[in-house]
C-alpha cells in the first residue's frame, strides 16, 4: 500500500508537470508580443480531474487489477472460422473487398473518398516499410527519402519534360530503387541501431538537399501546378490543356470536379492491390523465406551458402521502390510538394504504422494505416494534441498488445504428401 | 585409390598475440570420415572456422578439390561443397522444418523475381524439385513425419538431425560436423553413428568430425588428428591414436 502511495504520487506528479506544459500554459502573440496566458477555468477543473483520476487509479491499481480480472477478455481467436472453412471463404472474401473499394467511392462523399485517398498512400508506405523493418528485419528509419525521391522524381519530369504520370510511375519506383540500392550497399553490412542510424541520416540528406538546390527544386517554396493524372489522354479538369480533350466532354455528361477525386482513388487502389500481390507472392517466393531465415538466423544462412548481401539489398532495393510509387502518386494527387512533406515524422508515422499493425503482418499494417490517418481526422478538434494522442496510442500499444493489432502469420509452405 | 578432396597445409590462425592454431595440416580423402579430437580449447573449432570461411586463415593454404579456398567469402566456400554445422544446434526455429530445407536450396531455386510473380513453369519446375529433394533427405534422417512442424518445436536430437539434412540437401561433398553428438541420449549417439556411416557408404560424401564422445569417434573414424593448444600432436589410425602415449598424456595428464 506506501509503495502504491509513492507510485500515485509520482505519477500523479508527472501528470501535473506535463499537463501544466501543454495544456495549462499558452503563448499567444498580442501584437509584436508573445505573452503567457493561463488556461481557463473548466480547463482547469478537467486537468485536476485527469490528475486525480491518475492518482487514484495508480493508488488502488491491485484491486483494480482484481476487479478487472473477473471481467471475460474477447477472445478473437473463437470468432474465427476454422481453417478449413476459412480457405474457402477467403477468395470470396477478397473478392467482396475489392468489389466494394470500386463501388463505394460512388456513393461516398467527396471529402471520404479524398481521406480514403490519403489512406491508401499511407497503406502502399506502410506495406513498402513492412518489407525492409517487418519480413527482412533492417530497421529504417530514413524511409520517407524514398518517398521523397519518387515524388520529386514525377514532379521534376513533369515540369522539366512534361512526361505524364504514367510514365513517371515505373521511373520513380525505378530511381527510388536505384537510391535504395546505392544507400544500401554500404551501410548492409551494419545493424540493428547503427543502421537506423545511418538510414535517419540519409532521410534527413535528401531533405535538405531538396531544400537547398533551389536552382532545380524550388527549394523551400517547393513544386507546384504537377499535372493529374489522366485515363488514356482524358483529363480530368473542366477545360483541357491544349491537345487533350476533358473526361466530361468526351463521356458526355455534366463536368463534376469529384470524378477526378474518384478517379485518383481508383488508381491509389489500383496500385496497392498490385503491391498487395506482390508482397504476397514474395512472402512465399525463395527470397521471402530467405528474409525471415536471414532475420532469425545469420550465421546459419551464411553456411548454407546464402549471399547475405544480396538477399538484404532485395529487400532495401524493393521497399524502396514501393515508397517510390506512393512518392509518384502523392505528387500527383496534391499538385504541390516542398520538402516539408518529407520530414523526420512522415517516417516516424510509417514505422508506427508498421509496428502497430505488427510487424511483417500485411492486413495489420493496412489496419494500422486506417487508423493512423483516419483517427486524426476525426479527432479534429484536438489537432493540437495529434501527437499527444499518438503517444498515448503506442503506449497502450506496448502496454497490452506488443506483438501489434495482427502479429504476422506467415504463410507456411507445406510438404503435401 | 580414392582422390584428395581437402588439403589442409601449415594452417595458422592468430588473434593478435595469441595463436590460436598453430600449423595444422590435414587431408581428407574421398568417402572418408576424419575427426579432430582434442581437449577443450585445443582450437578445433578455429579450424573448422577457418575452413569455412568464417575466419580468414593468418597463414597457410586451404586446397579443396584442387582449388584454394583460403580467404574466399563463407558463402562461396559453402557453394562449392563444402558446408558445415555448428557446435548449438541453429536452425531457423520460427520456420517449419521443410521451410528450413527449403530455405537451405536457395541457389538451386529460381530467384528470379519476375519469375517468381508470375509462377513460371521453370519456377515452378525447381521449387517441386526442391521439395523432392527436401522429402527424401527428410526420410533419410527419419523426419518425414515432422515436416510441417515447426523448427523450434522439435525434440533437440531430432534438431540436431534436422541440422545434417539441411545441410545435406545443399548437395556437399564435404561435410564438417562440430560435435554432432553433444546432448545427445546413447540411443541418439546410435542413431547419428549410422546415419554418418551411411553418409559415406550410400551418398558418397566425406565428413570431418569434431567429437569428444570417444566410442564414436573410435567406431567409426578413417583417421583421426589430435590437437593440443592449437598445435597438432599426432594422427593416425583410431587404433594408433588410443596407443599414442602423446594423446594419452594430453587428455589424462602426466602422471
Amino acid at each position: 500500500m506506501r509503495q502504491n502511495l509513492y507510485a500515485a504520487v509520482f505519477a500523479a506528479g508527472i501528470t501535473f508537470v506535463l499537463t501544466c506544459l501543454m495544456i495549462g500554459v499558452k503563448l499567444t502573440s498580442e501584437g509584436t508580443q508573445l505573452q503567457v496566458v493561463g488556461a481557463s477555468e473548466a480547463q482547469w477543473a478537467w486537468i485536476f480531474a485527469g490528475i486525480a483520476l491518475v492518482f487514484f487509479s495508480q493508488l488502488f491499481r491491485d484491486q483494480i487489477s482484481t476487479a478487472t480480472a473477473g471481467i471475460p477478455r474477447p477472445n478473437l481467436g473463437a470468432l474465427m472460422p476454422d481453417r478449413e472453412k476459412a480457405a474457402r471463404l477467403k477468395p470470396w472474401l477478397i473478392a467482396a473487398v475489392v468489389v466494394g473499394l470500386f463501388i463505394w467511392p460512388f456513393m461516398a462523399s467527396r471529402g471520404a473518398v479524398d481521406l480514403a485517398t490519403l489512406t491508401l498512400i499511407y497503406v502502399m508506405l506502410g506495406l513498402g516499410l513492412n518489407i525492409v523493418v517487418g519480413l527482412a528485419g533492417l530497421l529504417d528509419l530514413g524511409y520517407v527519402a524514398f518517398y521523397a525521391v519518387g515524388a520529386y522524381t514525377y514532379a521534376l519530369l513533369s515540369a522539366y519534360f512534361g512526361l505524364s504520370f504514367w510514365v513517371c510511375l515505373p521511373i520513380a519506383a525505378l530511381l527510388a530503387a536505384t537510391f535504395g540500392f546505392l544507400l544500401g550497399f554500404p551501410v548492409l553490412r551494419l545493424r540493428g541501431d547503427y543502421l537506423a542510424i545511418v538510414t535517419l541520416g540519409f532521410g534527413e540528406i535528401i531533405r535538405i538537399l531538396l531544400n537547398n538546390m533551389t536552382g532545380l527544386t524550388g527549394g523551400p517554396n517547393g513544386i507546384s501546378g504537377i499535372d493529374k493524372p489522366t485515363l488514356f489522354g482524358l483529363e480530368f479538369n473542366r477545360r483541357a490543356s491544349e491537345g487533350y480533350v476533358p473526361f466530361h466532354e468526351f463521356m458526355g455528361i455534366d463536368y463534376n470536379s469529384g470524378h477526378k477525386v474518384i478517379f485518383l482513388y481508383l488508381i491509389a487502389v489500383v496500385l496497392v492491390l498490385a503491391v498487395l500481390y506482390v508482397i504476397n507472392r514474395l512472402m512465399r517466393m525463395p527470397v521471402g523465406r530467405a528474409w525471415e531465415a536471414l532475420r532469425e538466423d545469420e550465421i546459419a544462412c551464411r553456411s548454407l551458402g546464402l549471399n547475405r548481401t544480396v538477399i538484404k539489398l532485395s529487400a532495401f532495393t524493393l521497399g524502396a521502390s514501393t515508397a517510390g510509387f506512393a512518392g509518384c502518386f502523392f505528387a500527383a494527387r496534391q499538385g504541390f510538394i516542398s520538402p516539408e512533406s518529407f520530414i523526420f515524422i512522415e517516417s516516424a508515422i510509417i514505422l508506427a504504422i508498421v509496428v502497430l499493425g505488427g510487424m511483417g503482418s500485411q492486413f495489420g499494417v493496412i489496419l494500422a494505416a486506417i487508423v493512423m490517418t483516419i483517427l486524426p481526422e476525426f479527432a479534429r478538434e484536438f489537432q493540437e494534441y495529434r501527437m499527444l494522442l499518438f503517444g498515448l496510442l503506442m503506449v497502450l500499444m506496448m502496454r497490452w498488445r506488443p506483438q501489434g493489432l495482427l502479429p504476422a502469420k506467415r504463410p507456411h509452405m507445406e510438404l503435401k504428401r | 585409390m580414392s582422390q584428395l578432396l581437402l588439403d589442409v597445409n601449415g594452417l595458422t590462425m592468430r588473434f593478435g598475440g595469441l595463436v590460436a592454431v598453430n600449423n595444422v595440416n590435414l587431408s581428407v580423402h574421398n568417402r572418408q570420415i576424419v575427426s579432430i579430437i582434442g581437449p577443450n580449447g585445443a582450437g578445433k573449432t578455429t579450424v573448422f572456422n577457418c575452413l569455412s570461411g568464417f575466419y580468414i586463415p593468418s597463414d597457410g593454404s586451404v586446397v579443396f578439390k584442387g582449388e584454394q579456398i583460403a580467404g574466399l567469402k563463407d558463402f562461396r566456400i559453402s557453394r562449392k561443397g563444402l558446408v558445415r554445422t555448428f557446435q548449438h544446434v541453429r536452425l531457423f526455429s520460427n520456420m517449419t522444418v521443410i521451410e528450413n530445407m527449403l530455405v537451405a536450396q536457395h541457389r538451386h531455386l529460381n530467384t528470379n523475381l519476375l519469375a517468381g510473380l508470375l509462377k513460371t513453369t521453370h519456377y515452378k519446375r525447381l521449387e517441386q524439385e526442391a521439395m523432392d529433394r527436401a522429402a527424401y533427405w527428410l526420410e533419410q534422417v527419419d523426419m518425414l513425419e515432422f515436416a510441417n512442424r515447426e523448427a523450434g518445436n522439435l525434440a533437440y536430437g531430432q534438431q540436431r538431425r534436422l541440422e545434417i539434412a539441411r545441410c545435406m540437401v545443399t548437395q556437399p561433398e564435404l561435410l564438417l560436423l562440430d560435435e554432432p553428438a553433444a546432448g545427445l541420449n546413447p540411443r541418439e549417439t546410435k542413431q547419428l553413428d549410422e546415419l554418418i556411416v551411411q553418409l559415406r557408404d550410400e551418398h558418397e560424401i566425406s565428413v570431418l568430425l569434431i567429437e569428444h564422445d570417444m566410442s564414436l569417434v573410435m567406431g567409426i573414424s578413417d583417421h583421426i588428428y589430435v590437437i593440443a593448444q592449437g598445435t597438432p600432436l599426432a594422427d593416425g589410425t583410431p587404433e594408433e591414436v588410443k596407443n599414442n602415449p602423446d594423446v594419452i598424456k594430453a587428455y589424462l595428464g602426466e602422471e
